[in-house]
């Protein structure tokens, strides 16, 4: 297979142009997920840097192949952070590399403060790419209001590479907290936990982060100091009913964020769904899996080690399809990436909508071909 | 504004346009004598109008289904209307058009407190929707100034934002779901109780897309828990140049309010006069507004005052009551039709980086003597989404001209500092011939190849948002082909 390094956007632009069959593109090349895509490697960690900052409007600009670690840590500095909780999938894949800003926009990648501050498509002001055509295409801007023309930051937010490669993003960026503290309530069932986060999560107490895995709901509180004193107080009163509250005051929430529980199985899934159905799906599980809820719910994460994991992905798609929502293959064994679709297979009409657009995005059907859909 | 020339070959099909459309209609929700019609000529952007050929009012999905499928055999024109409140000229007819009016379709469909969220059908108003789940604490978050009168069908076509989307986000950060009518009639459900897309974010381009796309009739949206409490801040200082810099120590501090809005002298006068809210008179007024329990509100307040006394204010003044809180706002939402008590006038919604405030305040300034017309200035501090306000006289000939160059003029500013055209508003007509400013030719192909795939034959709202020159030969292949 033959790779190559780009460094500029032209020259993404000119390679997209040129080529002469399929192209896989990528960042950090830190997840094989999806269908396997069988392509030359277009590879944009070189278009690397962070090209604007200004922490009192809140945003910064990077080249889609900035490592994402690098503008955490150019954030840091600042006392501001990446607000959606980009995760980091490479414990989960076993792969090696630094994520990019790019493959974590093109795959709308959000943690456990998705449900309070939005996913990484909210944060996403502006994008550049070059669609299949070898174009080059702005939207967006730089700037947290804008309403000019249509939306294709969101439209390429997600779309896996399918739609363009991208070559530089501008985000908004939020301040970071001077307190976190989490509750944790044991000793509870998926449906249980539903109903405690989902008290939680209509309270006025603001929850950044509901999750529950092996047993306890995690609640995390996060803002300045005597505010989130106050709010654990308010949130311990008020779900006293689901069990002892225990206070913690270091739970990592990159367990979550990464699904690390799930590690080292041989299949992994990602399912969203409307909270309230989670039990519903978990309930549908065969014996043997292990789920993971965050978004109150509305994520499920199961792994299953052993199994039949093509009867397992059939049971789990059929179940959501049935739910609404949508569940992804993150992690199998080649063969069952290849023979199965990895992402929820859309309605008739949506998916045609879906095909028109990657027809018209990428002519010659050359970015990522089949990997989101056939 | 131009718009283009009716195609009378429609116009010469009214009469079987009109009988297809009542036999699927009832005959009260078909509208074509030109008395009545009149009542759709225009939004809220009154310096164009245009009566339709057609009003319809279809009261479900099924209807505006069959209402599509006809114009879409027939060739016809639709511009979709929610309560006609655009300041963009989104929903200006065309001669030639059916407007598709959803105030009929003002239904909750369901409210799901335990998942967070409201289904309801597009033509509710935007403060009914909050009306709708208040008693129980809940509340719609985007608040465009327009609430009690604007539809969320609008709210979504336009991507519309409010005082409070600092902290909240605008409408495409609150939207879960929609169902989609497409122009041959094709239903389509996108998104609904769960998070993000499972393939491309269609919602995501949806929203935002000024009724281009498809008729949008139900939508599932997020609603929020009350906070506890909440308080404005009066903060008066002697120049912008000081508010500005205020703002940015606010949010560099890791304070993020919900909202932070901005006034110059002559709205402050205007919005004083209509409410009453003892407004300290001075060069810039901010609000700044902060949620929470009375605890959290007082330590936030604290950390604002105390960055706000290195500005040496004129005025720092905490709301001392819910009712001082209510005129507060009720000041600041009003801001435009006070304005328009005592002038015709222009709104412009350019956003530039919050950091170029001062610069285009003064650029606007001089820009106000040149042009010979009067600027009041009251935005969206927090995120930079300004709103100049230009004043101009409807019956002086050749004004509006004059006030159109200079608005012109401002929003080729705000791109040039690193902006956008429109933070909220919608392109429409009005900033339509302007999109070339912000976009290079494949920016706007790419955008108009979106709307190639929902809307093949260009019938959807086709004068709006690319500039008529552009998608000419799209609008021209349409015409052609008839
Ligand atoms: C199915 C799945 C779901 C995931 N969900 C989440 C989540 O919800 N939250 C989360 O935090 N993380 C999630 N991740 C992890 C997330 O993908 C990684 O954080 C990130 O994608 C890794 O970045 P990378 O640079 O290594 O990307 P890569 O592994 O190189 O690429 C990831 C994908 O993005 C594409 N891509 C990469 N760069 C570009 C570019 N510049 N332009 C266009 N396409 C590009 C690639 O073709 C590939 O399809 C998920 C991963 C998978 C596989
Ligand atoms: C005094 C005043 C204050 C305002 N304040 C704000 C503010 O603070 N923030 C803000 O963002 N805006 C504001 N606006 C602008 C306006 O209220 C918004 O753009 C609003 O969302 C328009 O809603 P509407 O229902 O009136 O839509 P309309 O004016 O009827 O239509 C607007 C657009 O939506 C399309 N549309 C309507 N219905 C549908 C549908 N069912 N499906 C698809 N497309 C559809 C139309 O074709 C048109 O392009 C203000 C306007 C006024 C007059």
């Amino acid at each position: 297979m033959k790779m190559s390094m780009l460094n500029s956007e032209d020259a993404v632009a000119q390679a997209v142009a040129d080529a002469k069959g399929p192209l896989t593109i990528r960042g950090g090349g830190t997840r094989a997920v999806g269908r396997p895509v069988t392509g030359q490697v277009l590879d944009v960690s070189g278009l690397s840097g962070v090209t604007l900052y200004e922490p009192g409007a809140l945003t910064i600009v990077a080249q889609a192949g900035t490592p994402v670690a690098e503008i955490e840590a150019t954030l840091a500095a600042e006392n501001q952070r990446l607000a959606f909780e980009p995760y980091d999938l490479t414990g989960m894949l076993g792969t090696k590399g630094a994520t990019t800003i790019g493959g974590v926009i093109a795959t709308n990648a959000s943690g456990p403060r998705r449900i309070m501050a939005g996913a990484a498509r909210d944060f996403a002001l502006g994008v550049r790419f070059v669609d299949g055509a070898g174009h080059v295409i702005k939207n967006g801007g730089r700037v947290m209001k804008n309403v000019t023309g249509y939306d294709l930051v969101k439209l390429m937010s997600g779309s896996w590479g399918t739609l363009g490669v991208l070559t530089e993003i501008s985000l908004k960026v939020l301040p970071a907290v001077e307190a976190t503290e989490t509750l944790v309530i044991d000793g509870l069932t998926s449906a249980g936990a539903v109903a405690a986060m989902a008290q939680a999560l209509g309270s006025p107490f603001e929850v950044s982060g509901a999750a529950w895995t092996d047993g306890a709901v995690w609640l995390r509180i996060e803002g300045f100091g005597s505010s989130v004193a106050y709010r654990a107080d308010a949130l311990t009163a008020l779900l006293s009913k689901h069990g002892d509250v225990m206070r913690v005051s270091d739970a990592d929430w990159t367990t979550i964020r990464d699904a690390t529980p799930l590690h080292g199985m041989d299949s992994v899934w990602r399912a969203s769904v409307k909270p309230s159905d989670a039990p519903a799906l978990v309930a549908a599980l065969p014996d043997g899996c292990t789920t993971l809820l965050d978004w109150g719910g509305g994520l499920v994460w199961i792994g299953q080690s052993g199994g039949n994991a093509a009867a397992t992905h059939g049971t789990i798609q059929s179940t959501v399809a049935t739910l609404g929502g949508h569940a992804t293959l993150i992690k199998a064994p080649n063969a069952v990436r290849a023979s199965v679709p990895v992402f929820q297979p859309e309605q008739p009409g949506v998916a045609a909508l879906s095909t028109a657009l990657r027809a018209r995005f990428d002519p010659r059907g050359i970015l990522n071909p089949g990997l989101m859909a056939a | 504004m131009e718009m283009p020339v009716p195609d009378s070959a429609v116009l010469a099909r009214k009469a079987r346009v009109v009988e297809r459309l009542r036999e699927v209609l009832p005959h009260d929700a078909v509208i074509d004598d030109p008395a009545e019609t009149r009542a759709y000529e225009c939004d809220a952007l009154t310096a164009y109008r245009c009566p339709p050929m057609v009003a319809v009012l279809p009261a479900s999905t099924a209807e505006v289904s069959d209402v599509l499928r006809i114009c879409h055999d027939e060739g016809v024109p639709v511009v979709p209307r929610g309560s006609g409140t655009s300041l963009a000229g989104g929903a200006l007819p065309t001669a030639d058009c059916v407007i598709l009016g959803v105030a009929r379709m003002n239904d909750v469909l369901d409210t799901d407190y335990d998942n967070r969220i409201i289904r309801v059908q597009t033509g509710r108003t935007n403060l009914s929707v909050t009306g709708a789940v208040e008693s129980d604490g809940f509340f719609y978050a985007p608040d465009p100034s327009s609430q009690l009168a604007c539809a969320i069908a609008g709210n979504i076509a336009m991507n519309s934002g409010g005082a409070h989307c600092l902290k909240y986000g605008v409408t495409t950060n609150n939207l879960m779901g929609v169902t989609l009518v497409q122009m041959d009639g094709t239903v389509v459900e996108i998104g609904g109780g769960h998070l993000d897309a499972g393939g491309l974010d269609l919602l995501g381009v949806i929203c935002g897309s000024e009724g281009q796309l498809g008729v949008v009739t139900e939508a599932t949206l997020r609603i929020l828990h009350k906070p506890e409490g909440a308080r404005p801040v009066l903060m008066g200082f002697d120049s912008a140049e000081i508010a500005g810099a205020c703002v940015a120590d606010i949010i560099k501090a890791g304070v993020l309010p919900v909202a932070i809005e901005f006034m110059d002298k002559m709205l402050i006068e205007v919005c004083e006069d209509f409410a009453k809210a003892d407004y300290p008179m001075c060069e810039a007024l901010l609000i700044v507004e902060v949620e929470g329990s009375g605890a959290e509100i007082d330590h936030q307040l604290a950390l604002i005052t105390e960055i706000a006394q290195r500005h040496n204010p004129v005025a720092l003044r905490e709301s001392a009551s819910p009712e001082e809180s209510a005129r507060i706002w009720a000041g600041r939402k009003a801001a435009f039709s006070a304005i328009g008590r005592v002038n015709d006038y222009m709104c412009l919604d350019g956003t530039i980086p919050v950091s170029e405030l001062p610069y285009v305040l003064r650029r606007i300034g001089e820009m106000s003597k040149e042009y010979g017309l009067a600027v009041g200035n009251v935005f969206h501090a927090g995120d930079g989404n300004m709103h100049p306000l230009i004043c101009y006289d409807a019956n002086k000939p050749g004004d509006l001209e004059i006030c159109e160059a200079f608005g012109a003029e401002v929003l080729k500013l705000c791109v040039e500092v690193g902006g956008c055209l429109t933070g909220e508003h919608g392109v429409g007509i009005e900033k339509r011939d302007l999109m070339t400013y912000q976009y290079a030719p494949d920016d706007l192909e790419a955008q108009m190849a979106v709307k190639d795939v929902f809307d093949a034959k260009w019938l959807l709202n086709p004068a709006k948002v690319f500039p008529l020159a552009v998608s000419e030969p799209r609008r021209g292949a349409r015409m052609a082909a008839e």
